[in-house]
């Protein structure tokens, strides 16, 4: 007799649903090192560039945030193949959320990048920095650090929108789970439940993680964050 | 030839001008004094000595080299320009250390270790022995424009601009700044913004007063203080020397 909770056959279906894991995070961790190194290259464009650079920057941020990412995901894998540009899904998934997520992230990090004092730049001028080496020495140090927990949450939010991936058949965890679904209806809310507790645990580690990231790096003096 | 020429400088900001043709000249290990009523563009000036505002016309030399000269390598030339900020400007993540060795270091090209080293004995020169590890958050403001000093110090310079470096401290903290500033006298050229008279009587070769975008008067502090020429002069040090008498 099997009814919602057959465990025993959700336990055959473990070593499918890892194999789905590994993409989900293969996903992540492309996705969000595409999605920052972008995201600080278009900070730092937007605010240090030429003016022309830095209204192309902000039509793409803006261009990018206005896109649902599954319709991003689409142009990429069925759309560019239009125009001779071919990817498999997994690299298309990767590109959709690391072009999304350095959108979101460039936001985050202009914001820090005004928060620091213009006197501190003038001090690195001062000093006989060029501008390369006061946005690379005393700017972009405080930004990454101010960054932490905007950038935390955009970790988190990207490791969700993997699951989206599986609309154009990338076999992540989501995909998997689908599978079996197909294949063994009554395991629906059972293996959706159990995805659902993997993602959970994803998150709620990434969050623990990066918390403590974000106290070892705190500048002296932003202390009153720590107790929020 | 003096060590820093400075021609007929004007600077406007839009249709203001704040300089009006500011000509002075500064010798090696000489300190100066710049006084005068707020608003009259003596940050600008010393914005436009080492080219953070650069200046609409007029010419700055330094040790016969032509900073004012798009084609001369600013970086290279404000090695040798220290800058004391009225704010201080410390490097916020950043301990006092590496505040006073991160421009020996990215700008100078210093091993580490030896930056560090040339950064211990500034701050020492300062008498920041025991912060050398603290953040600019845990310093006392007289602490943090200690390390400003030492951090400008540290680049060997030719000459320091000090804007106003004691204007944003307590009283009681002057002292310490001011100390450390007399002790550099005759070591680096020094061209100091201040309204502290004490300073400007007792260590100044020679005070200059600006006002509404010119110098008005110059002269060695004995003679501005009893003797100056002009009615602008003489009210102005007369009031400030009220106000800031001590030191
Ligand atoms: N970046 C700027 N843009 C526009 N106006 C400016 C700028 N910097 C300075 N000014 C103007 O130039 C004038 C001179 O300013 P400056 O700071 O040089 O005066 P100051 O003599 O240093 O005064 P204080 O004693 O108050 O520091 C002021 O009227 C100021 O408003
Ligand atoms: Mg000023």
């Amino acid at each position: 007799m099997r009814g919602p909770l057959a465990l025993d056959t959700l336990v055959e279906s473990l070593p499918q649903l890892m194999d789905g894991l590994k993409y989900t995070l293969g996903l992540t961790a492309f996705g969000i090192i595409l999605g920052t190194s972008l995201g600080v290259l278009l900070a730092v464009g937007r605010s240090y560039g030429t003016r022309i650079l830095s209204i192309i920057i902000m039509i793409y941020e803006k261009v990018i945030r206005g896109i649902p990412l599954l319709v991003l995901f689409f142009l990429i894998y069925f759309g560019l193949p239009q125009i001779g540009i071919n990817f498999d899904a997994f690299t298309a998934a990767i590109l959709g959320l690391g072009l999304r997520s350095s959108a979101y992230q460039a936001q985050i990090y202009r914001g820090a990048i005004n928060s620091i004092p213009e006197g501190q730049i003038n001090a690195a001028y001062a000093l006989g920095m060029s501008k390369f080496k006061a946005i690379r020495y005393i700017i972009l140090p405080q930004v990454l650090r101010l960054s932490i927990p905007g950038w935390s949450n955009e970790f988190t939010i990207l490791l969700k929108d993997t699951s989206l991936a599986f609309g154009i058949g990338v076999i992540e965890l989501m995909r998997q789970a689908r599978y079996i679904q197909v294949r063994d209806p009554d395991l629906v809310l059972i293996v959706f439940l159990f995805i659902a507790l993997i993602y959970f645990i994803l998150v709620f580690s990434a969050n623990k993680t990066l918390r403590y990231v974000e106290k070892r790096y705190q500048m002296a003096g932003y202390q009153s964050e720590v107790h929020r | 030839m003096a060590m820093l020429d400075v021609k007929n400088i004007h600077k406007s900001y839009d249709d203001n001008e704040i300089l009006r043709g500011v000509s002075f000249t500064m010798e090696k290990e000489e300190t100066k004094v710049i006084i005068g009523p707020s608003g009259t563009g003596k940050s600008t000036l010393l914005r436009c000595i080492n080219q953070l505002s650069p200046p609409d016309a007029g010419e700055v030399w330094l040790d016969g080299e032509e900073i004012t000269n798009p084609a001369t390598n600013i970086n290279k030339i404000r090695e040798k320009i220290g800058f004391v900020f009225q704010d201080f400007n410390l490097f916020t993540h950043l301990t006092a250390l590496r505040n006073v060795s991160i421009g020996l270091e990215k700008v100078k090209g210093m091993e580490k270790e030896t930056a560090r080293k040339r950064a211990m004995d500034e701050l020492c020169r300062v008498g920041l022995d025991a912060q050398t590890k603290q953040y600019p958050a845990q310093l006392s403001g007289g602490q943090k424009q200690r390390v400003g000093i030492a951090r400008a110090l540290a680049m060997d310079p030719d000459i320091i601009l000090f804007d106003e470096p004691t204007s944003a401290l307590d009283p009681e903290l002057i002292g310490d700044v001011l100390d450390v500033m007399k002790s550099l006298c005759g070591k680096v050229a020094m061209l100091v913004v201040t309204h502290e008279m004490g300073f400007a009587r007792n260590v100044a070769d020679e005070i200059i007063f600006m006002e509404g975008g010119v110098i008005v008067e110059s002269g060695p502090p004995k003679e501005m203080f009893t003797n100056a020429k002009t009615q602008r002069a003489k009210e102005f040090l007369g009031r400030i020397g009220a106000l800031y008498g001590g030191g």
